[in-house]
């Protein structure tokens, strides 16, 4: 568990980006992660009185506030009408109800996980994110940039008809992704994102008129992928090819 | 820091550790239900409703009940019972040890779902682990009693 000398509950984003400053202040999500570690900060910074938490559809975003939690992503209405079942897809397997009903998007898509299935799909939703003072950037920008002190404030999908297909390999449900494969089409564009690789998801980009096994090929040829103890590289290079394949082949149905 | 909550339909104010897992607050109020199976955020035994979701006490902060209500098995007595009766009927449990975490989470589950089907409850419990069974004598015990209480 983390120990934190003070605990500041922000009254306001400026508020807490001014105290974030300190190297050891550290931003709280919904904790499942952090209570991991054994963090010594100076401050915790709390953001649940700021109205982060809810989702808000507008003419061209779904708009997510960092405190939205996985369980509002995966029963959300709106989303789901738009998006059909890919995001419930790409959360069910986390742990259990309980712990999405904790766990933040904004944790998530900050925390750049190796093994996260939101960051797999919000790369090939093409999403992007909204930081305090750095503004709006693509995600796909966001995935490689170095952690500073900034605050993510919101994560937005783009409303341009993608129709999206989420896969992920388990060694045990709930357990974390051995792979995680999202692949969204939209205008003929096609983005497949691959996770838990095990390092951060990375996109392919194509278009809708590759065939099926000859993308899944290009991409498990273009991507890296490593060993670890959910399975090595070339099981991870394998799956690829599998799920991407099939997630190819499966958006015909969506 | 000062907080002010409902547990289990009691007003309290409290001066609190605000980063202290809800876990170890609740159980110094008296609440031993509340309890740790793992150090991972994974095993569910710590279930508690707050706001009538079903959470992991382990990972919430006990600042973050600030002004919301808390619900644990010690508050929900009668139901907690009924069902316990069911997963003891069908022989389902052989320690124990994850029961009051599941029964939470079932009437976490009977709050959120109406009828909910057999693939809605294995997704719903997923996150409750046990290590003695394999979950069949649960969900009988759980098709039994929410087909015994439609009926009612």
């Amino acid at each position: 568990m983390f120990t934190t000398q003070n605990y500041l509950v922000a009254s306001t984003l400026d508020e807490a980006y001014e105290r974030n400053q300190k190297p050891k202040s550290t931003i709280l999500g919904g904790c499942g992660w952090l209570k991991m570690g054994r963090r010594a900060m100076s401050t915790a910074i709390d953001l649940s009185g700021l109205g982060l938490d809810n989702i808000t559809e507008t003419e061209d975003f779904f708009e997510l506030g960092a405190m939205v939690t996985l369980r509002q992503m995966e029963t959300h209405e709106g989303l789901s009408a738009y998006f059909g079942d890919c995001i419930a897809q790409s959360v069910k397997q986390i742990v259990g109800v309980q712990f999405r009903n904790g766990a933040t998007i904004g944790g998530s898509i900050w925390g750049r996980f190796g093994f996260s299935d939101p960051l797999t799909l919000f790369l090939a939703l093409d999403a992007q994110v909204v930081l305090h003072q750095g503004g709006v950037v693509a995600l796909s920008d966001f995935v490689h940039m170095p952690y500073d002190r900034d605050i993510l404030t919101m994560v937005r999908l783009p409303k341009r008809g993608q129709r999206t297909v989420y896969l992920s390999h388990r060694a045990a449900a709930t357990d974390f992704p051995v792979l995680a494969v999202a692949v969204s089409e939209t205008e003929g564009q096609r983005i497949a994102a691959v996770g838990a690789r095990p390092m951060r998801a990375e996109r392919v980009l194509g278009t809708d008129e590759e065939g099926a096994e000859v993308f899944a090929q290009r991409c498990a040829e273009e991507l890296d992928f490593a060993s670890n103890l959910r399975g090595s590289a070339e099981f991870r290079a394998h799956l690829c090819r599998v799920l991407v394949r099939r997630a190819v082949q499966a958006l015909e149905e969506v | 820091m000062e907080i002010s909550y409902v547990l289990n339909g009691r007003k309290y104010t409290d001066d609190v550790s605000p980063a202290q897992p809800l876990t170890e607050y609740l159980r110094s109020k008296g609440c031993f239900s509340v309890k740790r199976g793992c150090e991972t955020s994974n095993c569910g035994l710590c279930t508690v409703l707050v706001e009538g979701k079903p959470v992991l006490s382990c990972s919430t902060l006990t600042a973050r009940i600030n002004g919301k209500t808390v619900e644990t098995l010690e508050g929900l007595q009668e139901q907690a019972e009924e069902i316990g009766g069911y997963l003891a009927g069908e022989g389902a449990e052989q320690c124990g040890f994850c029961s009051p975490g599941l029964i939470m989470n079932i009437i976490g589950m009977l709050r959120e779902l109406k009828n909910p089907t057999e693939e809605q409850i294995r997704n719903y419990l997923a996150g409750n682990l046990c290590r003695c069974t394999g979950y069949v004598g649960q969900l009988r015990a759980i098709r039994k009693y929410l087909a015994e209480k439609e009926e009612a």
